[in-house]
């Protein structure tokens, strides 16, 4: 199957198939999936900054000069535990995610779909390669924050994948009356998912510089509500709280735009957007714990996980915003010239429209 | 582009990255050409020499070392029948024991020759031993794993090159030279959370950790005016003047507070 337009013009334009028979449920539960395991990998992450496990295996890609996977079980203690279990469930989010692009490829007809698999396949690929060079040049700051931030926007194109291979994206939530567009809406979220994912990068350098504890107390900063001295960590530290503010500030004013602009909500907006408000509540919570329990390693680590979290919920919210800008509701079909003797989506390609992005 | 194509593309880069990443084993930076500490070229004369001798105390209650949870590693527990906690602050009748004593400044004019004789520094019942020591530029240091369980041996240096050195097997060693003095260098195990250890490191052979009594001896010094210097790894640092004559010998003693701890 060809990525690129077709080389000829088709003979014939046959009758178009309703849009649910692009539906491919297989497919999008395994995307769900993959972006589930996705998850377990930023806590596994997570868990090895939180507990100073980044360098108890002072090799890659092996293992105490093991092939990674027959390291023995017995040999996972103390910090291995940690580094090892990161490196495996790794290993399994890279195959799957193989295993998703190449099921893209062959099985999606749009375009797009199949590169955004081949993008994911390359992001994966680099963030084990990140993952592999923070652990041979000593954990720098650089590195480590870049693969904290590779590792949200890999989580993000899998949350992605399963978004754009469900039922309701590909027939464009038509099971509700209310209108999906929303261009206020779409502004906003666009700009929150942004600060959100500013936000992470910022916490990601304040945990890869040590600065966690920075300002050591909350929510009062050194006694005040304004430090009272100031040192690069203590900036970082300070900018992260900011963040929070701003973030927090985002998430409330896209609730805003969403129920009180624009007439009545829409569902595919109102779910998701009840979630990113209680998972901000939960991150707040999370963070302020982070710092009264000095870093304990299960509230720190937790604080990673909702962070992203909060991150692809607003994706998804910005995402739904956009679907109109992603073609008509009823997709259209034509065959690809390249000749095909597999199922039904398959062999056919979008109108231009759709594989543009250019709105009907 | 094709599908096809893609995937090549993919594996071709998967492959090259295995490639690169198998190539490397070591990852410590290669050791300069072997020499002599540096100094002024003058040579130490035996029949001159005198000794400084001193007592580290310690000023009021030591704080409570920290209790070790050795949970993480079966072995460890294994290995260690009775509580464990760090030797920070090695306290009896008032002396201060792991305190790192050395010449400061004073033998600039002295060079020193490499000593060959190899210095241990031993993990053993998941621990370091021993916990402070010093060694010269280019001393041979031998990292020695008498467990029956892996560690990685992680030295965090400014002035010299980082290493972190996987001992899988009971009975490794591995053997390091520091190429720049730096006074400390700490160890750690990133595998055992709680194991640490710190070297000086120095161009010339004065200095001494001190024993659980607290004393310290620096023999063999050529007249001149010296800063000495005592390094705690919490309590920081203290310094002496102390100018010695022809085989004279002087005191140089310190007194430590809890209150000076640092964290």
């Amino acid at each position: 199957m060809a990525f690129g337009p077709a080389r000829s013009a088709p003979p014939a334009v046959p009758a178009a198939p309703a849009p649910s028979a692009l539906v491919n449920s297989p497919l999008h539960r395994f995307a769900t999936f993959v972006a589930g395991c996705t998850v377990l990998l930023v806590l596994a992450g997570s868990l090895v900054t939180s507990t100073g496990s980044g360098l108890s295996v002072p090799d890659w890609p092996t293992t105490y000069g093991w092939n990674m996977f027959s390291f023995p079980p017995s040999k996972w203690v103390g910090g291995i535990l940690y580094e090892h279990g990161h490196r495996l469930i790794a290993s399994t989010v890279g195959f799957l995610t193989i295993v998703l692009a190449a099921w893209l490829a062959f099985a999606d007809p749009r375009r797009w779909m199949k590169w955004l698999g081949a993008g994911a396949l390359g992001a994966v690929i680099a963030q084990g390669v990140l993952g592999g060079l923070t652990v041979l040049f000593f954990l720098p700051a650089s590195i480590s924050t870049a693969h904290a931030g590779l590792a949200e926007i890999f989580f993000c194109m899998t949350v992605a994948i399963a978004l754009f291979t469900s039922p309701g994206w590909i027939e464009g939530y038509v099971d509700h009356p209310d209108s999906l567009d929303h261009p206020a809406l779409r502004r906003v979220a666009t700009i929150t998912t942004a600060l959100v994912y500013t936000q992470i990068l910022i916490g990601a350098t304040m945990r890869h510089t040590g600065a966690g504890l920075a300002i050591p107390d909350f929510p009062l900063m050194f006694g005040h509500v304004w430090p009272t001295h100031w040192d690069p960590k203590i900036a970082i530290h300070f900018a992260h709280r900011a963040g929070a503010l701003v973030v927090t500030m985002a998430v409330a004013a896209t609730a805003f735009t969403l129920w009180f602009r624009g007439g009545r909500p829409h569902v595919a907006y109102t779910r998701p957007a009840a979630l990113l408000i209680a998972l901000v509540l939960v991150q707040i919570t999370l963070g302020a714990l982070t710092v009264l329990s000095g870093l304990y390693v299960w509230i720190n680590s937790l604080h990673v996980v909702c962070g992203a979290l909060v991150l692809t919920t607003s994706l998804v919210l910005t995402l739904r915003t956009w679907r109109t800008k992603f073609g008509t509701q009823a997709v259209r079909l034509r065959p690809d010239a390249t000749p095909s003797a597999a199922g039904p989506t398959r062999g056919v390609r979008l109108q231009p429209d759709e594989t543009t992005g250019a709105r009907a | 582009m094709r599908l096809r194509s893609m995937w090549v593309s993919a594996l071709g880069l998967a492959l090259a990255v295995s490639v690169v990443a198998c190539g490397g084993g070591s990852k410590e930076t290669a050791a300069p050409a072997e020499s002599a500490a540096s100094g002024g070229g003058q040579k130490v004369d035996p029949a001159t020499a005198g000794d400084i001798n001193g007592v580290v105390a310690f000023e009021g209650t030591a704080p409570k070392n920290e209790p070790i949870k050795m949970n993480a590693d079966p072995v460890c527990v294994k290995e260690n029948t009775t509580p464990q906690e760090q030797e920070t602050y090695e306290v009896a009748d008032g002396k201060l024991a792991n305190v790192f004593v050395y010449v400061k400044d004073g033998l600039s004019a002295y060079s020193f020759d490499t000593p060959t004789a190899v210095v241990t520094i031993d993990q053993k019942n998941c621990r370091y031993h021993p916990h402070v020591f010093g060694v010269m530029v280019n001393q041979p240091l031998e990292i020695l794993n008498s467990d029956p369980t892996l560690h990685n041996i992680h030295a965090l240096p400014k002035g010299n090159a980082e290493f972190n050195n996987g001992q899988p097997i009971q009975g490794m060693k591995t053997e390091h030279k520091f190429t720049a003095k730096e006074v400390m260098v700490p160890f750690k195990c990133d595998v055992h959370g709680w194991m640490n250890a710190y070297v000086g490191v120095l161009e010339h052979p004065y200095f001494q950790v001190t024993s659980k009594d607290g004393k310290f001896t620096l023999k063999g010094l050529p007249p001149g005016t010296y800063t000495i210097e005592a390094w705690h790894e919490k309590l920081g640092t203290q310094e002496v003047k102390v100018t010695l004559g022809a085989k004279e010998t002087k005191d140089a003693n310190f007194s430590f507070k809890a209150a000076a701890a640092t964290d």
